[in-house]
């Protein structure tokens, strides 16, 4: 019986799992070029916003609005990470004071922009977000195909494919090498001829792009609008995924799906016998409880790019 | 003679500081060209501007009889320039293949092609002689294989014209030894070498011509193999300088600094300092000498207090200081100037005046009613940058971070004597300092002596043990090996003990009045 209840949490544990991993990855980029970006979860907010009123505006003209606002969200998390980009990189702002700034900013504009487009506190709610799918073929793979491909949002093999194309620039590309090298030790790689500070925005705005694609994946799978609680931490969530899976996309993956099942516990929890007795809203504490017990386990361990949340000063010795 | 590279009437200003003033460099093809001079005699400056990292006011560079302007490092490597940093420019948890590609990646479709990399690294290092283990990572290699790596850089980029920023400031006698014959066999191979640096025995090793600075001019261009080292010491100081330290007998008085079947963990967690026992006594210096490595760093900063020691017991005069802490040890009278001049002798983002009263912000008069006084301790820093001339560009208001090492240096001691403390522990006091201010130094320490103050002297030039220590105490894996009147020993008696081929008046383990002291006193 309790087998069947694991297979049971597997849908809803991958749809959580998939906007932690693609944001952590988004976080991973701008670490990695040497750029602490703590406002994951603004841009997060930003891009649900974004692809929830493209999904809600564009419905009933075509079947596709949901992934076309998942594009928008895509560009709505760029321009947000812009701002980011341009205070710490040309301003030289602490990173972690522009981070925050933005995550409270995006909570007022989203809110704002809900008022002048739906004229309420959040949007519109859309009729379909993304759909479940089964995919044909793998999902008769015995236990497997269980598990991963019958009746799984799509969103969670975008997640994995990122995952894996992350990992190939990060490690086999000469652009990859070049980034982690303005995350390590930039004055090494501006002595190689590296332009630091571009590299740096190109690891910003990858972070941009994938949190606010998480985002909409967020809002447009678990919610049925965007509401100033569509996101609820998840940027942080995903910040700790990064610690917790060392910087590396496979780690980020697997800490993901760690964040995911045990968001999906807490929704299956008064089904386990033994468990059944606490109040519920323990398990809603849980994830969040998991973060911290993760990052009080794993964080002075882990060793992150060096020069990451440090300001780039040429003349450093 | 064909020039290979030119800088004709370069000057440079910096705030408040002219530090290049119509610098004339003519460099042969060929050959090693030696940069001498004292620290902040402009010679990097120099060099960075035949590198690129900075423009100059006034003059042109000409590289290979061609007029050229370096406006970026970039373009000093397209013209066959390469540059060793003093502090190297590595990626502590890349490889050293990844390092030395990092930004001309050979590529196999999008992907780095590692295998070609690591392939042709192994030629490079094989063709010039520079052992490297091609997939090693830099935070597990040596110094002197660090270095290496900035070399094969370099060399992987074609560059003709090397640049060396005293490259052996940071290295063993060894590795040292072994640099000098790498630089022959590049140039034999070709390659022409610039090397900036303040060591007289290294010049006269390997350099063939010289070209002398002082604050910022040129004081002449020599044949080294004309030149005695002497000449040019003289001429880069200014006057003329002793190679050694004049010094009466010392006088030494009763034990001040006693350590007692000392054992340290060092940062393997295994022992660094094996029971060791030593004692130091007023009016004199003992130095203690060992090959890099043996211990001695453990024992420093367990005197200090910068670790913790796992058994035995250390006393200044009669108080047990082992269960003090740093802040308690300096202010009982012990002073510390340590070998990581960065880490642990600088707050390298205070100002220097700042710096200067580090132990004593609190103290009147630089403090009243805990406000800080900053007129007293303005007037504190100028005192002591007159006194142990301390050369930096906005005096006391001048970020320690942007001083060149020696002066760097220059001001901890500056702050550690100052204080004149019972006693002194000195760790590699004059490392990457040129002979003006090791003359320096050495005097003041001598000086201290003869105030009456112990003072253990660490170090791994062999030349400064034997000049400036009265005893010698030798260090072999974590212990004391041997201990020897100064006057009575020689390198290679030292050598011998360092290696841990000889034993000699080894202290047993538990000390008493007797033995190891009583020997060093000079009837």
């Amino acid at each position: 019986m309790k087998a069947t209840l694991i297979l049971e949490m597997f849908p809803i544990a991958l749809m959580f799992a998939s906007p932690i991993i693609i944001a952590a990855l988004g976080g991973l980029f701008s670490e990695r070029s040497g750029i602490v970006n703590i406002a994951l979860e603004g841009i997060m907010m930003v891009g649900g916003f974004a692809a929830a009123s493209v999904t809600v505006l564009l419905e009933p003209s075509t079947p596709l609005a949901p992934w076309i606002g998942l594009l928008v969200g895509i560009a709505a998390g760029i321009a947000m990470s812009l701002l980011h980009a341009f205070a710490s990189i040309n301003l030289k702002a602490n990173q972690v004071i522009s981070g925050t700034a933005l995550n409270i900013l995006a909570g007022g504009v989203t809110i704002y922009l809900s008022q002048i487009i739906f004229h309420q506190q959040r949007t519109r709610s859309f009729s379909n977000g993304i759909q479940k799918m089964t995919v044909p073929g793998l999902s008769k793979i015995p236990l497997l195909g269980k598990m991963f491909f019958i009746e799984n949002y799509p969103t969670f093999y975008i997640a994995v494919a990122l995952v894996l194309i992350t990992w190939f620039l990060v490690y086999k590309t000469p652009f990859g090498l070049r980034m982690r090298s303005c995350g390590e030790h930039p004055q090494a790689a501006a002595s190689m001829g590296i332009n630091v500070a571009g590299m740096r925005y190109i690891g910003v705005l990858a972070s941009g792009a994938l949190a606010g694609l998480a985002g909409g994946v967020m809002v447009l799978t678990a919610d049925i609008q965007y509401t100033i609680m569509s996101i609820h931490g998840t940027g942080f969530i995903a910040l700790a995924s990064l610690v917790f899976g060392r910087w590396n996309p496979f780690g980020v993956l697997a800490a993901g799906l760690f964040f995911g099942f045990s968001t999906a516990l807490s929704f299956y929890a008064k089904d386990i016998t033994f468990l059944a007795k606490l109040p519920s809203e323990f398990f809603y504490m849980l994830p969040y409880i998991f973060t911290i017990v993760a990052l009080i386990f794993f964080a002075g361990k882990s060793v992150g790019p060096k020069a990451a949340g440090e300001i780039y000063d040429s003349g450093k010795r | 003679m064909a020039y290979i590279i030119e800088m004709l009437n370069i000057t440079k200003d910096f705030p408040g500081i002219r530090a290049n003033d119509n610098i004339t460099l003519q460099v042969e093809e060929h050959s090693i060209h030696a940069l001498l001079g004292e620290n902040g005699a402009g010679k990097s400056t120099l060099m960075s501007i035949l590198f690129g990292l900075y423009q100059p006011d006034a003059g042109k560079i000409r590289i290979k009889g061609k007029d050229v302007r370096v406006t970026d490092p970039n373009v000093a490597t397209r013209l066959g320039i390469g540059m060793v940093h003093q502090h190297f420019k590595l990626v502590h948890n890349f490889t050293v293949t990844e390092n030395i590609i990092l930004g001309m990646e050979p590529r196999k479709g999008p992907i780095i092609d590692i295998r070609a990399a690591e392939q042709k690294v192994e030629a490079i290092s094989k063709l010039y002689g520079l052992a490297v283990d091609p997939r090693a990572k830099i935070e597990d290699i040596s110094v002197g294989m660090q270095q290496r790596v900035e070399i094969l850089k370099m060399l992987y980029r074609d560059a003709e014209m090397l640049i060396f920023d005293e490259p052996t400031a940071v290295l063993t006698p060894q590795e040292i030894h072994e640099l000098m014959h790498i630089m022959r066999r590049l140039v034999e191979e070709g390659k022409t070498i610039l090397l900036i640096t303040h060591k007289l025995k290294e010049i006269k090793e390997v350099a063939d011509i010289c070209t002398v600075l002082r604050r910022g001019k040129v004081v002449g261009t020599v044949k080294v193999a004309d030149a005695s080292e002497e000449q040019m010491a003289e001429m880069m100081v200014g006057r003329e300088v002793s190679f050694h330290v004049a010094k009466g007998p010392a006088q030494p008085k009763e034990v001040m600094l006693r350590i007692e079947n000392l054992n340290v963990k060092n940062n393997k967690g295994v022992l660094g300092v094996k029971n060791l026992s030593l004692e130091v006594r007023k009016g004199e210096v003992l130095g203690l000498c060992g090959i890099d490595g043996n211990g001695q760093t453990e024992l420093v900063q367990a005197l200090t207090g910068l670790t913790r020691i796992e058994s035995g017991k250390i006393f200044v005069g009669d108080t047990d200081i082992t269960p003090l802490s740093i802040k308690a040890r300096t202010d009982l009278g012990l002073g510390h100037i340590p070998e990581d001049r960065q880490k642990h002798g600088l707050v390298l983002d205070f100002t220097l005046s700042e710096n200067f009263v580090i132990h004593n912000y609190y103290e009147k008069p630089y403090a009243h009613w805990g406000i800080l006084n900053p007129k007293a301790i303005r007037e504190n820093a100028d005192r002591l940058i007159r006194e142990f001339d301390v050369r930096s560009g906005q005096g006391g208001d001048t970020p320690a971070r942007s001083m060149s090492g020696g002066n760097q240096q220059k001001a901890i001691v500056a702050r550690e004597i100052d204080r004149s403390p019972k006693v002194l522990v000195v760790a590699q006091p004059t490392r990457g300092l040129d002979v003006g201010a090791i003359e320096y130094i050495h005097k003041r320490i001598i000086a201290e002596r003869d105030n009456d103050k112990a003072i253990l002297l660490v170090s791994l030039e062999l030349d400064e043990i034997l000049d400036v220590s009265d005893r010698i105490a030798v260090i072999f894996n974590g212990e004391i090996v041997g201990i020897v009147n100064a006057k009575e020993t020689d390198e290679n008696e030292l050598g011998l003990m360092m290696a841990g081929s000889l034993r000699k008046n080894v202290p047993p383990a538990r000390q008493s009045e007797t033995s190891a002291s009583v020997q060093g006193r000079n009837a």
